[in-house]
């Protein structure tokens, strides 16, 4: 298009020519591959990437206010909200933060219940991740695949708490309610089909050699760059740091089960992918440890002022009705102070810092996403690379954008 | 007390409990510690504003608390006074320890050392703290607003920002 210098407004940058000089483009935020609303400010020289500027903010919703204005049992519905593809993580940490803070003990049932249902959102969400960043740079078939996979994940978390992608299941001293009939039988249904997916997902994509070249030597950071930039879970592993919260700074029971930590030393888009294919592996393990674990008991701690009763203790107990009122209308008090609690998410060190004044409502929380720390050091890996592999970046970090605007 | 050697990237040093990491603090300088709480299993150490950033290179280089976990503020009410505090999770990735840097700032001057220089990843979450809370880091490369709007106006974490805000915003 020929339009004359002069007729160009003044607030518009007149480029010489296309290659001597920088572009720049608006990358999002409604990019199909920026996994939500990422916008990225993207200085190019060619198709080369000079600088990467990550803007954010397109989804707050203000959350981490709203935690302290609801009593703590409501907070557990807004965290489903954040990282949306691991729901019951969110809810994991948020309770156990409160229940830290209450000095609350989970019996073992509930504990074994908590791991299987983690472990089974971690891998539903390890599949959005190989179909999305599989999708992102062309591949389409997989997608297909790995949704049928987390497909039949969210059948079983359906079942257990009603909710698909917003299950609420976890509940401050214990959970919501036990598994349903038949629960076991179905989790052994699909585990005895996840080793044909999984082959199949090897098949497709990792032995597929247009993969290998559009991910290898692509996006890199270096152990010591990771480690500052904060990335953790896979995005941290794929750097060649050995470090899983599950094994290093246990909870849950999580040092109890047999699994690895899978480590890929050369921080590029390939080991952050191949970390996370063989995490799926590892998680598959732990869920059939869980199985094997499950024996009748109780779901809930010994707390009546904090747990809510069961309906048939209501219609017998009188101090049992009166509880439930209690909890309901004026919630439960949480002794004072602070408490800092991180679990491994299926995309990093989710944190949750809870500081309580003695009331029924958090003074304060905040919650340290793994999406939002993983992002910032995207320039690191984006900058210096083609555009088109910015999007591969994107794909093998893994974020969620709900957890990142909060 | 757990005392065993660890080999790592960091280097060897003896692994401690989280008070032993208090004492190398006060070891190092008396004036560094101000208060220490510990509860939940967790320490807090509160640390006079103008030090943090010598402690926590201090603790990075020399005690093996390599990442910084998060780093989040909090205001605990217009009436009190410090009213802010910002709160350092240190946590180091051999020995696998936490640590509680807490930082009292008052309402006529809240502002602190960036701690970008010692730790990348400090950039957004004060970047968040500065957003939400209005807590300025001096030295910090791009303090922008990062999840609200630039044109927002207060802050909205603070205690006296009502949950619905002034008016209703608009993007226009």
């Amino acid at each position: 298009m020929s339009v004359a210098v002069e007729n160009i407004p003044g607030q518009y940058e007149v480029m010489d020519s296309a290659l001597e000089s920088q572009m720049t483009l608006s990358m999002g935020p409604q990019h199909p591959s920026t996994h939500g609303v990422l916008r990225l400010d993207l200085r190019l020289d060619g198709e080369l990437v000079i600088k990467a500027i990550p803007d954010i903010g397109y989804l707050h919703t203000g959350m981490e206010k709203l935690f302290e204005y609801r009593k703590y049992q409501q907070g557990i519905v807004i965290t489903d909200r954040m990282d949306y593809l691991n729901p019951l993580g969110n809810n994991l940490a948020y309770v156990m933060a409160a229940e830290k803070l209450l000095g609350l003990e989970i019996p073992e049932r509930a504990q074994v219940i908590r791991v299987l249902m983690c472990e089974l959102q971690r891998i539903a969400s390890h599949m959005v991740w190989l179909g999305t960043s599989c999708l992102d740079m062309g591949a389409m078939t997989p997608f297909w695949f790995t949704f049928k996979e987390r497909e039949k994940i969210l059948n079983l978390i359906e079942s257990a708490s009603g909710g698909r992608m917003t299950p609420s299941y976890f509940r401050i001293g214990g959970l919501m309610m036990d598994l349903p009939a038949g629960f076991d039988n179905r989790v052994k249904q699909f585990l005895a089909d996840f080793p044909d997916a999984l082959k199949t997902f090897d098949t497709l994509v990792t032995g597929n050699t247009i993969w290998q070249s559009r991910t290898k030597n692509i996006g890199i950071i270096s152990r010591e760059d990771a480690i500052s930039w904060g990335l953790t879970g896979p995005s941290l592993r794929g750097s060649g740091v050995d470090l899983d919260l599950r094994r290093d700074d246990p909870y849950s029971g999580y040092e109890t089960y047999d699994f690895e930590v899978p480590t890929e030393p050369d921080g590029d888009v390939w080991s952050r992918f191949k970390v996370r294919m063989r995490e799926l592996t590892e998680s598959y393990k732990i869920v059939r440890q869980a199985l094997e674990r499950l024996k009748p008991g109780p779901i809930k701690a010994d707390a009546p002022k904090v747990v809510l009763p069961d309906r048939d203790d209501m219609r017998k107990h009188m101090d049992s009705l009166i509880h439930h009122f209690l909890i309901v209308a004026e919630g439960f008090n949480v002794p004072e102070g602070e408490v800092y609690h991180a679990i491994e998410a299926s995309k990093g060190e989710l944190g949750v810092y809870m500081k309580s004044n003695g009331g029924p409502k958090p003074e304060r929380v905040h919650f340290r996403g793994p999406s939002f720390v993983n992002l910032s050091a995207l320039p690191v890996m984006a900058e210096g690379e083609m555009i088109a592999d910015v999007v591969a970046v994107i794909g093998s970090l893994d974020i969620v954008l709900g957890e990142i605007d909060r | 007390m757990d005392r065993r050697v660890v080999e790592g990237s960091v280097g060897k040093f003896v692994m401690s409990t989280l008070l032993d990491f208090v004492e190398k603090i006060r070891e190092k300088n008396g004036e560094w510690v101000s208060a220490v709480a510990e509860a939940h299993g967790e320490v807090t150490v509160t640390v006079p504003r103008d030090a943090v950033i010598d402690i926590c290179e201090f603790l990075r280089d020399s005690q093996g608390f390599d990442m910084l976990a998060d780093l989040c503020g909090a205001d605990r009410g217009p009436e009190e006074d410090p009213r802010f505090e910002v709160n350092y999770h240190l946590f180091g990735t051999v020995h696998h320890k936490r640590l509680r840097l807490k930082v009292l700032l008052s309402d006529d001057d809240p502002s602190v050392e960036s701690a970008t220089t010692v730790w990348r990843t400090a950039e957004w979450h004060e970047r968040e703290t500065y957003d939400l809370l209005g807590i300025k880091f001096t030295g910090h490369p791009d303090l922008r607003r990062i999840l609200l709007p630039s044109d927002f106006d207060g802050h909205a974490l603070r205690k006296d920002y009502p949950l619905r805000g002034y008016e209703p915003y608009s993007m226009n």
